[in-house]
């Protein structure tokens, strides 16, 4: 029942034209944790759809299952009409010079100089070398905005704005179909935030990349997504209820009947708090007062 | 925690099979979580020597690992050596003096470094400053996603990460053990010879009439068998690594402590297996080598 529905959300692009990626009733599970039960979804070649939903709802393993980083427990995921389950090694391999991930804490080798991080995916699938190499370098990095002196520096003597720009620029350096971005504004001030959503507005422009962004800032979310997919937490819904809450515009965001969309989108815990108190009135040990919960904002998320 | 099955904890009876229950849970637990560690090691073995053969490891990350393992263990190992040398004299010198055997202690001292000081010395010079670090680095690399950065990039992490660290381990632990035997010698020779003023030529006469090469062989070839075992075991460690400083805190204990347990079980079954060999060769034990 659910795909019917995703299938007439997906008809916007014509016939023609194939989706570039494509999850059939995609499972994850870790022990008896289910995290992902029977996603369905369908993206567009050229759409930058953003993925919300609160932490612990599965986004970002919905990302690393995309790419082939986990296995799903049971669905498939097209990626161009190839289910990237059944392919071998080599065809993954090939197939992973066409995506590119851009990691919540950007994930550069502590080992490696800049210079030497952008350069990997290069080196890995052995084109180009030399000097032509080390102009598509200098180039990348200053696409994202950063000066050519930091190539030989370490990644731990960058800010964290500037070792995500590293992590774009390293994503997109075989100029690929498809961008991941984890939480790409999580953890970085507001006028960074707002220089990493420019920057992924830009490379969209200039690439006709397809993007997925996984994140829980809905400013990023609005001002960069064409599509709104979010996700809820599995073990919160009502038994049957499908995991995503809305798939839509951004536009269409506050027209949601779901009260548990508006809650998100308006950052309202709602009945939450009131879980959260009555549990307090159990007096279980481990329950947290509001005092102490205050008193983690914002240091709970990396 | 489990909930009570038998939750009526008035009578005894209830209370006995309550305990009995989380007994076998528990055991049941550390049973299958056992079972399933050792097949995933195997696996992640499986998988290590497949890559090994599939395709050779770039030439600089080897030199890297080479380099970390081999060179900088060096010095630590020779030093480590040249002390367990001296103890030994120390510790067998007054037994062997009360009846008059005392040149017979470079046969002893020499025969225990080359056949098992040596080699489990070197191993565990190996676990400690390699395998702690190598659990370390590969945890941290996990737990800050640079393992699934490398994947994504289209890098197998096993074939770019362990097969390095394994080929640095294995073919460098004999030529530590080699140089741990080495500073053994001349620390024991040092302390019975020099100090204690055992006759210079009897000693030596007496280690070379007792410690043969096959005495040597069996020290470098376990050594090999360790240096595997701590690669994989360490690499492992690091692969399964729980998120957090205390995450990589515990890999790296566990990759340690656990290299040492495999060691010293490996030296047993290795030592029974090259005793039976020698056995077979030369059933009179004489030495002819």
């Amino acid at each position: 029942m659910d795909e019917s529905i995703l299938t007439q959300l997906s008809t916007t692009s014509p016939l023609a034209t194939r989706p570039i990626l494509e999850t059939r009733g995609m499972s994850l599970q870790f022990g008896r944790q289910v995290v992902l039960k029977d996603i369905s979804v369908s993206l567009n070649r050229g759409e930058t759809v953003a993925i919300i939903g609160e932490s612990g709802c599965g986004k970002t393993m919905f990302l690393k299952a995309l790419v082939g980083l986990l296995s799903p427990t049971s669905g498939s995921v097209i990626f161009d009409g190839q289910d990237i389950q059944k392919l071998n090694d080599q065809d993954m391999t090939n197939l992973r010079k066409r995506f590119g991930f851009v990691f919540q804490n950007a994930a550069l080798f502590d080992s490696m100089t800049i210079s030497q991080n952008i350069a990997f995916p290069l080196r890995q699938h052995g084109v180009p070398k030399g000097k032509q190499a080390q102009n598509l370098i200098t180039e990348r990095l200053a696409e994202v905005g950063l000066p050519s002196n930091v190539l030989q520096k370490r990644p731990s003597q960058l800010s964290g704005g500037m070792r995500k720009r590293v992590g774009l620029a390293r994503a997109l350096i075989l100029e690929p179909d498809l961008l991941l971005y984890d939480e790409p504004t999580t953890g970085l001030d507001p006028i960074m935030s707002d220089i990493i959503n420019e920057l992924m507005m830009r490379t969209r422009k200039r690439y006709s990349v397809t993007s997925i962004i996984v994140t829980h800032d809905m400013h990023s979310a609005r001002k960069v997504a064409d599509r709104i997919i979010m996700l809820y937490p599995y073990s919160r819904l009502e038994v049957g209820e499908p995991q995503i809450l809305f798939d839509g515009p951004p536009s269409q965001l506050e027209r949601s009947r779901d009260r548990r969309v508006k809650q998100f989108v308006n950052g309202e815990a709602g009945e939450r708090l009131m879980e959260m108190l009555a549990s307090r009135g159990k007096g279980h040990p481990d329950t947290l007062n509001l005092v102490d919960l205050n008193s983690h904002h914002g240091t709970g998320e990396k | 925690m489990a909930s009570d099955p038998y939750p009526n904890n008035d009578s005894i009876l209830s209370r006995l099979l309550n305990s009995l229950h989380r007994i076998t849970s528990a055991w049941g637990t550390v049973v299958v979580q056992g079972i399933t560690t050792l097949g995933d090691i195997s696996l992640f073995a499986f998988q290590m020597f497949i890559w090994m053969f599939r395709a050779r490891p770039k030439r600089e990350t080897l030199m890297q690992n080479f380099y970390a393992v081999g060179v900088l263990s060096l010095p630590v190992v020779a030093l480590t050596g040249t002390f367990i040398g001296m103890v030994l004299a120390i510790q067998s010198y007054h037994q062997f003096k009360n009846l008059g055997l005392e040149t017979r202690l470079g046969a002893v001292i020499n025969m225990s470094l080359v056949r098992e000081l040596g080699p489990v010395l070197a191993a565990t010079m190996l676990a400690g400053r390699v395998g702690s670090a190598m659990a370390a680095v590969l945890g941290t690399m996990r737990v800050t996603e640079q393992i699934d950065a490398l994947t994504s990039m289209g890098a197998n992490p096993i074939h770019y990460l362990v097969v390095p660290r394994f080929m640095a381990c294995v073919l460098l632990i004999p030529a530590l053990t080699v140089m741990a035997d080495f500073m053994g010698i001349v620390g024991g020779y040092f302390y019975s010879v020099i100090i204690l003023g055992i006759d210079h030529a009897q000693y030596l006469r007496n280690s070379r009439d007792f410690v043969g090469g096959f005495d040597l062989f069996t020290g470098v070839f376990k050594s090999v068998f360790f240096g595997a075992m701590i690669a994989i075991i360490s690499c492992y460690r690091g692969f399964h690594c729980q998120p957090g400083a205390e995450g990589v805190g515990r890999a790296a204990t566990a990759a340690f402590v656990q290299s040492f347990v495999m060691i010293l079980a490996l030296d047993i079954v290795l030592n029974i297996f090259l005793d039976a060999v020698y056995f077979t060769i030369w059933p009179t034990g004489a030495k002819l080598f």
